[in-house]
C-alpha cells in the first residue's frame, strides 16, 4: 500500500515543476541575454570587471570553431588544475584532517568527472579530499561545468534562430552570465535554506565523540552546504560525503529532501521554456516538456510499482535496505527516477539495493542519453539532436525536405546527430563488454549473478551519460576503472558537445524558410508521439539485450525466489 | 593561441575566486550569524560534554536503550556507507533472517511479522538517526524489563515516545519518525 501523504508529495512535485518551469524559464532568457534585470545593479559591475581583468572582449562574435575551441581549452584547463591540487593537497591549507595526497589515476578520474558535469566518485569525500579541494576545486567545477552546458545550448539555439549568419555568440560571456546571474544567486539562497535545516557549513576538524552508550564515533564536517546547493541546481550530483544525500548532514530533513529533488529538475525543465522564448514559440517548448514529462512519469510508475511489489525472497515489499527512515520508500524512488532522468546522479538511497525494475528504470533513463530533462543545458541540446533525427525520419516518410524551425536539415546535421547519439552508447556497451571479459573488470564486483553484471553496465552508463550515480557495490577505485571511466566520461561529454557545435555552425549559415502547407509541424502531439517513438526505439534497440541480462533477469529470478 | 590560454587561465582564476572562495565564505558568514548550531553539526551536549549530533545516529546495544537501525558501517561514519547488497543477495537474506530472529527474541515479540522493515535492513547512510514509531513501541517491554520499571514508569515511557514522534514536515513531507538518540536521552531522565 502506498501511504496517502507520499502520493501527495509526488503530485506536488510534478505540479510544482509544471508551474515553475515556464515561469522561471522565461526569466532565465532575460538573465542570460544581457537585458537589464533585477540582478544588474548587484552583478552588472562585477560582470564587466571580470571581462576587463581577464582581457575578454564581450562583444567579440565567435563562429562554431572558435566557440568550441574555447569550450575545450576551458575544460581541459579545469581538468589539469583540479588534478594538480588533488596531487598536492597535503601541502595546501584547509586540511584539518591531514589527509594525504590523492593517488594519480583517482585524481585524474575525479577531475574529469567534475569538469564533465558527471560527478562520478571513486572516492569517499570525508576520508579522501581536503576542504580546500572540495571548496576551491570541486565547487568551482560544479558551477562552471553546468554553465558550460548552458552555453552550448545557447550556441545551438542561436544556430537555429540566426538567418544566414556566422556567429554563435561569445562563450566567455555565456559562461560568465550563466554563472553570475543564474547559478550563484540560486545556490546562495538554497545553501542558506539547507543550513537552516541542518546541513553543515564548517571549517573545523571532525568531531571525535563518545556516544551516549560509550562508543567512539568520528563525525565528519566541512563546508558542505555551499557545495550541495550547486550540486543539485547544476545537475552535478557529487556528494560532499560518501553516501551523498542519504547522509543526514547532506540531506537532514524531508523538506531538504523535497527541495533538493525539485532543484535537480528545476533548471533543466526551465531551460526548455528558455529555449521556447528564444525561438519565439511557447508551443514548441510545451511539446518538448510534455515528451520529457511523460517519460519521467512512466519511469516513476514502473519504479514505484516495483518497490511496492512483494519480493519473493524476503516475502515483503518496500525493502528498506539502503534507504533512510526520514525519507521513506516513495521519496527514494522519486529521487532515483529524477536524478537519473536529469544527469544529476546524486542519491538519497542506494540504487544497488533498489528492486530490480526500479534499478532498471534508473539505468534506462541514463541510457536514453540523459535527455529526459537531462543535465543543465546538456539535456536539451541532447534532446534537440533526437528532434533533428525525428524530423529527418518523418520527412523521409512523407517525402518532404526535412526542416526544423524553418532550417533545412541535411545529411551533414544528421550524420553529426547520429555520431553524438551513438558515441556514448558505444562506450557503454563496449567498455562493459571489456570489463566483463577481464579480471581487472570483474574483481571489483560486490554482488554476483545478474546484479554483478548490472553493476558494470550501470557504471559505464553513468560515465557515458555523465550521470555519476552508481550501483555502488562496485569497487571503482582501481586503475582499470579510474582510467576506463575517465575516458568514458570524456567521450560522453565532448563526443556530444563537438557534434552539437558543428551542427550549430552549419545551421547558422542557412536561411529560414517560412512554414508552408507541406512543412511537418513540430509543435503538435503527433510530433510528440513520433519523437517518443524515436527515443524509445533507439534506446530499446541498443540496450534491450544488455538490460535483459541484468535487471530484467534479476527480476524474473527474484520472482522465483532465487538468491545469489 | 598563447593569448587564448592566458585569457582562459585568468578567467578560471577569477571564477575560482568568485564561486570557490567568496561564495562559500559568504554562506559560512550567514550561517554563523543565523544558524551556527546547525552549521556546526547540530551537536548535543549532556552535562557540558558533547555526546553526539542530533542528525547522526548512534549504536545502541544495551538492553536499557532503544536500538537504532542496522548499519553497514557499525555507526562509524568515517566514511559513511551502505551495504549495497542486491535485492537478490543471499548474504542480505541471511542478515535479514538473523536480525529478525534476534530482534523478536530480545524484545519478546511473538509475531515477528510485526517488526517494521527498517529494523531489519541497513540504512543508506549507515547513521540513520531515526526509526519508525512502531519500532520504538516494540522495544518498550525489553527496556522496562532491563530497567525494572514499574507500571507508572512504563506509562511515562509510552507517553514519552508519543511526545517525541516527529510528524511529516509541514503536514505531508516525509515520514513519521523517532530520533533514537533524543529518545534515549529522555529515557535516562525517567526516574
Amino acid at each position: 500500500m502506498i501511504p496517502f501523504n507520499e502520493i501527495i508529495q509526488v503530485v506536488i512535485f510534478i505540479i510544482g515543476l509544471i508551474i515553475a518551469a515556464p515561469l522561471f524559464g522565461g526569466y532565465i532568457s532575460k538573465l542570460l541575454s544581457g537585458e537589464k534585470n533585477i540582478l544588474t545593479p548587484v552583478f552588472g559591475k562585477v560582470e564587466s570587471l571580470i571581462y576587463k581583468s581577464a582581457g575578454i572582449n564581450p562583444s567579440e562574435e565567435m563562429d562554431w570553431k572558435k566557440y568550441t575551441f574555447s569550450i575545450l581549452i576551458f575544460s581541459f584547463t579545469g581538468i589539469i588544475l583540479l588534478t594538480v591540487i588533488q596531487l598536492i593537497q597535503s601541502i595546501l591549507p584547509l586540511n584539518p584532517q591531514k589527509l594525504s595526497n590523492v593517488e594519480f589515476t583517482l585524481a585524474v578520474n575525479t577531475a574529469i568527472s567534475f569538469v564533465t558535469n558527471t560527478n562520478w566518485q571513486s572516492y569517499a569525500g570525508e576520508t579522501s579530499l581536503s576542504y580546500f579541494v572540495q571548496m576551491i576545486g570541486l565547487t568551482v567545477q560544479n558551477f562552471v561545468s553546468a554553465a558550460t552546458g548552458i552555453a552550448v545550448l545557447l550556441a545551438l539555439t542561436r544556430g537555429l534562430v540566426t538567418r544566414q549568419g556566422n556567429s554563435l555568440g561569445n562563450f566567455w560571456v555565456d559562461l560568465v552570465r550563466s554563472t553570475l546571474y543564474l547559478l550563484v544567486p540560486l545556490s546562495a539562497i538554497f545553501a542558506i535554506v539547507l543550513v537552516s535545516q541542518g546541513v553543515v557549513q564548517s571549517f573545523s576538524s571532525y568531531k571525535e565523540i563518545t556516544t551516549l552508550e560509550g562508543y567512539k564515533q568520528i563525525i565528519p564536517l566541512g563546508p558542505a552546504a555551499s557545495q550541495i546547493a550547486i550540486k543539485q541546481l547544476g545537475t552535478n550530483g557529487g556528494g560532499f560525503f560518501n553516501t551523498n544525500s542519504a547522509f543526514p548532514f547532506e540531506n537532514p530533513t524531508p523538506l531538504t529532501n523535497f527541495l533538493q529533488m525539485f532543484s535537480i529538475l528545476l533548471i533543466p525543465a526551465s531551460l526548455v521554456f528558455t529555449f521556447g522564448k528564444l525561438i519565439g514559440s511557447k508551443k514548441q517548448a510545451w511539446i518538448i516538456f510534455f515528451v520529457m514529462m511523460i517519460v519521467l512519469v512512466l519511469g516513476l510508475i514502473v519504479s514505484t510499482y516495483s518497490e511496492y511489489s512483494t519480493n519473493n525472497i524476503f516475502h515483503t515489499s518496500g525493502l528498506m535496505e539502503g534507504k533512510e527512515t526520514r525519507i521513506g520508500i516513495l521519496n527514494s524512488v522519486l529521487w532515483s527516477t529524477a536524478t537519473t532522468a536529469a544527469s544529476n546522479g546524486s542519491v538519497n538511497a542506494m540504487h544497488s539495493s533498489l528492486s530490480p525494475l526500479a534499478g532498471l528504470v534508473a539505468m534506462f533513463n541514463i541510457q536514453l542519453g540523459e535527455i529526459i530533462f537531462g543535465g543543465v543545458g546538456s539535456g536539451l541540446y541532447g534532446m534537440l539532436l533526437f528532434i533533428l533525427i525525428t524530423v529527418f525520419i518523418s520527412g523521409l516518410m512523407i517525402g518532404r525536405t526535412p526542416e526544423y524551425l524553418g532550417k533545412k536539415i541535411d545529411a551533414f546535421e544528421i550524420k553529426w546527430a547520429i555520431v553524438a547519439i551513438l558515441l556514448p552508447n558505444t562506450v557503454i556497451l563496449l567498455f562493459s563488454a571489456l570489463a566483463l571479459r577481464t579480471n581487472a573488470g570483474l574483481s571489483s564486483l560486490a554482488n554476483s549473478g545478474p546484479h554483478g553484471f548490472s553493476e558494470i553496465l550501470y557504471a559505464f552508463s553513468s560515465a557515458a551519460g555523465n550521470n555519476g550515480s552508481a550501483f555502488a557495490g562496485l569497487n571503482a577505485n582501481t586503475v582499470f576503472y579510474n582510467l576506463m571511466m575517465g575516458v568514458g566520461m570524456l567521450i560522453g561529454r565532448f563526443g556530444v558537445i563537438i557534434p552539437c557545435m558543428a551542427i550549430a555552425g552549419n545551421l547558422v549559415k542557412k536561411n529560414i524558410t517560412p512554414a508552408s502547407k507541406g512543412t511537418l509541424q513540430t509543435d503538435n502531439f503527433l510530433f510528440a508521439l513520433l519523437l517518443l517513438g524515436v527515443i524509445f526505439i533507439v534506446g530499446a534497440l541498443t540496450f534491450f539485450p544488455a538490460l535483459s541480462l541484468g535487471p530484467l533477469l534479476e527480476h524474473l529470478l527474484m520472482n522465483n525466489g532465487i538468491t545469489f | 593561441m598563447k593569448k587564448k590560454i592566458l585569457t582562459t587561465i585568468k578567467l578560471f582564476l577569477i571564477l575560482t575566486l568568485l564561486v570557490g572562495i567568496i561564495y562559500p565564505l559568504f554562506i559560512s558568514a550567514i550561517s554563523m550569524l543565523f544558524f551556527s548550531h546547525q552549521a556546526d553539526g547540530s551537536m548535543i551536549s549532556l552535562d557540558g560534554k558533547i555526546v553526539g549530533s542530533k542528525l547522526i545516529g548512534q549504536k545502541f546495544t544495551s538492553g536499557k536503550y532503544f536500538w537504532s537501525r542496522p548499519s553497514a558501517i557499525d555507526y562509524n561514519p568515517f566514511p559513511s556507507g551502505a551495504s549495497n547488497l542486491a535485492p537478490t543477495s543471499a548474504k542480505l537474506k541471511q542478515l535479514y533472517v538473523n536480525r529478525k530472529e534476534n530482534f523478536a527474541k530480545s524484545n519478546f515479540i511473538k509475531n515477528s511479522s510485526l517488526i517494521p522493515n527498517e529494523m531489519l535492513f541497513a540504512s543508506g547512510s549507515g547513521v540513520d538517526p531515526h526509526i519508525t514509531p512502531a519500532s520504538a513501541f516494540l522495544q518498550v517491554d525489553r527496556i522496562c524489563n532491563s530497567r525494572n520499571f514499574n507500571t507508572t514508569q512504563k506509562e511515562e515511557l509510552i507517553k514519552l515516545i508519543t511526545r517525541i514522534i516527529e510528524n511529516p514536515q509541514i503536514g505531508f513531507f516525509g515520514e513519521s519518525r523517532i530520533n533514537v538518540l533524543m529518545l534515549n536521552m529522555e529515557l535516562d531522565k525517567i526516574k
